[in-house]
């Protein structure tokens, strides 16, 4: 059998295309009906889906399995970073009220110590002695009469008073922690204005003694609102160090 | 003519129907159609050499989708289902390049 050329093929293509369709010919365009059908069904399906819909059992186990993976490592990092974040808001909340805890006692101490100026209610003892007859004995009794009566900030001429002040006598007035200080003399003591007034009135006290001596005469002044500005400077114990507290 | 018709009635109705693809259907569907597009370059190859049959043609383009779609249904049965596609899809690709060779033969004889 000789092979019939392309143009007899295409003869043959024109006439199908005009010949009227047989029996089997309806057939066989059905099928290519439906075949084109489908094509274009299958090709929407592919298109239309992200491609886990068309995806096979053992794919979607993969994906499956793969996404648990990632959100159980997720779920971790969210769990570690949620620690974290706790434990950093309790450290910045713990660090605060530490800080305001050591401001307060820091204040407690500065006034104790005298590194920062107080101020509130007190009397004010006032010694003329244009004679000098006042002795140094006589101001520390005075200082220790207030101390006593609760005096919580003092103040001596101008001179701050703390445990350690000390007072000797020198001519013509009293050397306070080697500063001299001259009649008349200005004791301020802040603390509860009538207690410290009446300490200082009682019959043989501080006021009594001073008046006692030779030309000397003391008067005391309350006031609700005394200011001890008078500053010292912080000694740093050369000895002595911060022993662990027993625990009683 | 009838299958130009045909071809372009289903294309239309496809696009304008939306169908929604059974999900039974859908690991056998892309198969079957390569299967029946190798059945379709097959038979208009025989008909350019003149040896065309309606029922050979009928009973070639049903029996391949079938034997596609059973392969398929084994291969996921049998957990390579992913592999067996590949395949059939491989060796009906083969085939219907051989059969438009020579169909370019015929028409164009080159």
């Amino acid at each position: 059998m000789t092979e019939p050329g392309p143009a007899v093929m295409w003869r043959r293509i024109g006439r199908a295309l005009l010949a009227r369709p047989g029996r089997g010919q309806v057939i066989a365009g059905l099928l290519c009906g439906v075949l084109a059908f489908a094509l274009v069904a299958q090709a929407q399906t592919t298109s239309g889906s992200s491609g886990v819909t068309a995806a096979r059992t053992q794919d979607l186990l993969t994906i499956l399995s793969d996404l648990q993976g990632r959100a159980d490592r997720l779920r971790g990092q969210v769990a570690d970073l949620q620690v974290t974040q706790a434990r950093l808001a309790g450290g910045s909340a713990g660090t605060t009220a530490a800080l305001a805890e050591a401001r307060r006692r820091a204040q407690t101490l500065g006034i104790l110590t005298g590194t920062v100026a107080a101020r509130g209610p007190g009397v004010v003892l006032t010694v003329a002695d244009p004679r000098g007859s006042v002795r140094a004995d006589v101001l520390l009794d005075a200082i220790e009469e207030l101390r006593d009566a609760g005096a919580e900030a003092l103040q001596l001429s101008g001179v701050r008073v703390v445990a350690s002040t000390s007072l000797v006598d020198v001519p013509g007035g009293v050397k306070v922690d080697g500063q001299t200080v001259r009649p008349p003399y200005r004791l301020v003591a802040i603390g509860e204005s009538r207690t410290l007034s009446s300490a200082l009135g009682i019959p043989g006290g501080v006021l009594d003694t001073v008046d006692s001596q030779s030309g000397a005469h003391a008067v005391v002044t309350t006031s609700p609102s005394l200011a001890v500005t008078a500053l010292r400077a912080l000694t740093t114990p050369r000895y002595a160090r911060p022993a662990p507290s027993q625990s009683p | 003519m009838i299958v130009l018709l045909a071809v372009v009635a289903g294309v239309v109705s496809g696009l304008v129907l939306q169908p929604n693809v059974p999900l039974d259907l859908q690991p056998y569907l892309p198969i079957a159609v390569v299967a029946a597009l190798d059945a379709l370059f097959g038979g208009v190859r025989a008909w350019l050499e003149g040896i065309f049959d309606d029922k050979v043609f009928v009973v070639s383009f049903v029996g391949n989708v079938l034997v596609a779609s059973l392969i398929v249904y084994l291969g996921d049965k049998l957990g390579v289902g992913g592999e067996l596609s590949t395949g059939i899809v491989v060796v009906l690709g083969i085939r219907i390049f051989s059969n438009a060779a020579a169909i370019r033969r015929h028409l164009f004889r080159a």
